[in-house]
């Protein structure tokens, strides 16, 4: 087994934990990279097909590339899928910086669903190296019946004796991909052919590295225009992942307040 | 310093991170609150080149804005809280590589407060670095963090003697230290690799030698790291799969679960524990694999179909067909416990270990290993305190020796839904698995059966008697008994009802039950062979895996001998009204009615009570039974 095999392995298995232990269960599929290779673990956990639905928190303001990929993978992929309309911007706090209200949008999308169909388990694929907030997360994360994320008081996780129960009135997070690096993931995606979101390759000198809504993420100066052009272009960066997200720049803490109050 | 700094290893940056396939070491840094753990981390991400542009700029404006000088643990302390009280609240990660590897670096607080997620982190890791305060020496926690390192089986670590260059990197004050660790950890048990002085705000001993320190002739800290070998899978131990599941794909069934230990191929045969169904691999299924795997091996997650009909459920375990022992309901454990209230005997938890689960006592708190944060009366186990601890559960569970098979020998207790500690094996009484047979001396038996055949002028062995209710087994098995002692023969009649009477009173008619029953009587079934006896079992046994079981229990002079008649004849002799209570649905689980009798394959020897006189019948086994047992050894 090589570390990929290794990776797959773990994550197969804290999909399979999840599904054993926290129903209903839904996923969460961003259209990134990362959530495409999540379902891509899902349908080899669950043997080729994936029992719970997929939750896109749409805000209607995606890449028209985004919701193409959408429409023609949920079909190919025969996935049960969730699009429910995000709150409108008036209703998110006013208090947050600006880039941040249309990622706290997404948190009101969740917590709509959260409320409308009951989950227990939300599985998000989120990654330590991505930002330093995440670095901090559990593999199975509890949260209380708002969605909020107490980061003061973790349940301790001892090696992978995971024991996903969902609070009184709350429900688990559940993040396969914790482990994963940025690398690992595109090394999958090359290993396994995954279909991803064509913004990711570079056009006319320009591409995404990180893909949110239209207006809050930046592309960047590449001519990576395949795998192996962006494998090369990450083993030589220096620059963070996130750096064309806008909202995780506001303020300092402007991410751990979006995480804080349920953002994924 | 600055020349220190100077000289600190830039590393070559072509080199992509895992090009080797090799996974990024896990490795955790602990020790007492403000000994120095994230500022020796952020020093670490500098010195390796780890940071990402503009970080350091950000770590000096965010240093700047709180009126301090440049902050490396602000590279780790992420939360405003942290970066505010100067304190690490939760384990982080982050990523750094040497010229041998790539670390994955757990950052894990060490206020005591916090002692659930420093051993969430240090968990996680495969190394460890203990950072100790050269000026104040050994705190509370190192204590702790020591014996927390040691229970969770952390074999690779190193202690760094941080800021060295608050006492003038004395060589003296390193001295008294390296002794005072060296006991500390003398009386553990445990043993550290290497002992480093460092200073971790100017990088003495971190990436290059330090000029202060010229006394010292080890290795720099990143040096001992690198020569630290990876953990391997356990693919030459014994099979351990525990069940995570069973989905049903079309007419198949398939079980689910990350191979721990050992590994597996098609046509493999195995045991299902509890219960010790035996079956064989029929397939793998994999989806989107051109050609679906035939062989898989530890760290491997698989889903796999036997070629019969088998029980397993999450909580099981596939093992190999040989495993001896099945699960037991009592476990010795090393626990760390992080309740909000001392641990007292008679507590009742949730223990989950693997995907198995069940409610258990507290019987015994025994010696307490470090005491925990707070006051505890004896025989009672304080928050953050580690103690031997006996747990009574309330049905049985399969468990391994942490010492010798890691993976299924720990887990976790859990309190009205929150998990309130961490435990590994330290012993698995009774019945449950042992990795291998090292925990069990069985005795040799003086007397030798050869002595005992010459005694007995006959050999000794099991004949087991299965067939339908009412095909005559106890009734067969009685007047041959009785004609074989008439003839002198030991012989020993081990019937299916009285059993049920006595030693498997506690059994019921579940599978699982079945399994159980026939697994006891085999056993037993052996001892009286053992001492010379002719035993004559009379038990449905309806599954052709309960006499395959009962044949590998007993061994050679094992003799499977099907007593037939056709289901109609039964339920027509009915001797004890039992076709009639099942056929009114009173009995659920009925053999022949309501569940199913697999006839033998090849038996031994076959009795066919509907065409032979019932005289014929008993003649016939008894012969049988004396041509085995004049047989010479």
């Amino acid at each position: 087994m090589d570390d990929l095999d290794r990776l797959e392995a773990d994550s197969i298995h804290i999909l399979r934990e999840a599904y054993a232990s926290l129903r209903p269960l839904v996923m969460l599929w961003s259209l990134g990279k990362d959530s495409n290779a999540m379902i891509w673990l899902a349908r080899k956990a669950f043997l080729g097909e994936v029992p719970f639905p997929v939750a896109h928190l749409d805000t209607g303001l995606e890449f028209p590339e985004t919701y193409a990929f959408r429409e023609r993978y949920a079909k190919e992929w025969g996935l049960k899928l969730i699009d429910d309309a995000c709150p409108p911007i008036e209703e998110v706090d006013p208090n947050l910086p600006p880039n941040s209200r249309l990622a706290a949008r997404k948190s009101l999308g969740l917590r709509q669903a959260l409320t409308r169909h009951g989950f227990k388990g939300v599985i998000a694929g989120i990654r330590r190296d991505e930002q330093a907030t995440r670095a901090k997360e559990r593999v199975f994360s509890p949260r209380g019946a708002d969605g909020a994320w107490d980061f003061r008081d973790q349940p301790p996780e001892f090696w992978d004796s995971y024991h996903p129960a969902p609070p009184q009135d709350g429900h688990v997070r559940v993040h396969p991909l914790l482990r994963w690096t940025e690398i690992d993931v595109w090394r999958y995606i090359q290993r396994e052919s995954i279909p991803v979101v064509p913004l990711y390759f570079a056009k006319n000198g320009k591409r995404y590295r990180s893909l949110g809504e239209i207006g809050i993420t930046f592309p960047i100066d590449s001519d990576a225009a395949d795998i192996p052009s962006i494998l090369a272009e990450l083993a030589a960066t220096r620059a963070p992942e996130r750096a064309g997200r806008a909202m995780d720049h506001d303020s300092e803490d402007a991410f751990e307040r979006l995480r804080a109050t349920g953002y994924m | 310093m600055t020349a220190v700094l100077a000289q600190a290893a830039r590393l070559p940056d072509a080199i992509p991170a895992n090009a080797n396939g090799e996974a990024p070491l896990p490795i955790v840094f602990v020790g007492h609150v403000d000994h120095g753990k994230s500022t020796l981390l952020g020093r670490i991400l500098h010195d390796t080149d780890s940071l990402p542009d503009g970080k350091l700029a950000e770590l000096r404006a965010i240093s700047a804005k709180r009126g301090l000088e440049n902050e490396w643990s602000f590279a780790l302390d992420a939360l405003q809280i942290e970066r505010d009280q100067g304190i690490t609240v939760d384990t982080t990660q982050v990523w750094f590589r040497t010229r041998r590897r790539t670390y994955r670096a757990i950052d894990a607080p060490g206020h005591a407060e916090f002692v659930r997620n420093m051993a969430t982190g240090a968990s996680a890791a495969a190394a460890a670095v203990l950072v100790v305060d050269a000026k104040q020496g050994i705190g509370e926690q190192t204590r702790r963090h020591a014996a927390i390192l040691d229970l969770l089986g952390l074999k690779r670590v190193v202690v760094a003697v941080n800021k060295m260059d608050l006492v003038d990197f004395a060589q003296s004050r390193f001295g008294e230290l390296v002794r005072e660790i060296g006991a500390l950890f003398d009386a553990l048990g445990g043993a550290v690799a290497a002992i480093v002085p460092i200073a971790a705000r100017t990088g003495d001993n971190i990436a290059t030698r330090s000029a202060a320190m010229p006394w010292y002739r080890g290795a720099t800290l990143l040096d001992v790291l690198d020569g630290f070998d990876a953990p391997k899978p356990l693919s030459d131990g014994p099979l351990r799969l525990p069940v995570q599941d069973v989905y049903r794909r079309g007419d198949k069934r398939f079980v689910v679960g990350r191979i721990e230990s050992g590994r597996l191929a098609v046509g493999d045969g195995i045991r299902i524990v509890p219960g010790g169904r035996l079956a064989r691999v029929a397939e793998f299924h994999d989806w989107n694999r051109t050609t679906p795997r035939t062989r898989a091996e530890a760290g491997e997650s698989v889903a796999i179909a036997f070629d019969t009909e088998v029980f397993a459920e999450r909580g099981s375990w596939i093992t190999t067909p040989d495993t001896s022992r099945d699960a037991g309901d009592v476990l010795r454990v090393r626990l760390l416990w992080l309740g909000a209230e001392a641990l007292a005997p008679g507590k009742v938890l949730r223990v989950a270990l693997g995907t198995g689960q069940r409610e258990a006592k507290i019987e015994r708190i025994g010696q307490v290993i470090e005491p925990g944060h707070g006051t505890a009366k004896p025989g009672t186990l304080g928050r953050n305190g580690l103690a031997s601890v006996d747990l009574k559960l309330v049905a049985p569970i399969a468990a391994d020796s942490f010492a010798e098979l890691p993976a299924t020998g720990r887990g976790i207790v859990v309190e009205n839904g929150r998990v309130v500690g961490g435990f590994v094996v330290e012993r698995a009484t009774d019945a449950v698995i042992a990795a291998s047979e090292k925990l069990i001396f069985p005795t040799d038996d003086p007397i030798d059966a050869a002595a005992r055949h010459r005694a007995n002028g006959h050999r000794a062995g099991v004949f087991w008697l299965t067939g339908l209710s009412g095909a005559g087994k106890s009734t067969l098995a009685q007047a041959a008994a009785r004609r074989l002692f008439e003839r002198g023969r030991q012989v020993r009649i081990l019937d299916g009802d009285d059993l049920r009477n006595g030693l498997n009173a506690d059994l019921g008619f579940a599978p699982e039950d079945r399994d159980e029953n026939v697994r006891r009587t085999a056993h037993v079934a052996r001892l009286f062979a053992q001492s010379g006896f002719l035993v004559i079992v009379a038990l449905i046994s309806p599954l052709r895996t309960h006499r395959d079981l009962a044949r590998k229990v007993v061994g050679d002079d094992f003799h499977e001998i099907h007593i037939q008649a056709d289901i109609d004849a039964c339920r027509q002799r009915d001797p004890k009204g039992l076709y009639a209570r099942a056929d009114a649905g009173k009995i659920g689980g009925f053999t022949g009615v309501s569940a199913p009798y697999e006839d033998p394959a090849s038996p031994d020897f076959a009795l066919d009570t509907v065409a032979l006189s019932p005289a014929e019948a008993v003649d016939r086994l008894v012969d049988f039974v004396e041509t085995h047992a004049a047989r010479a050894r």
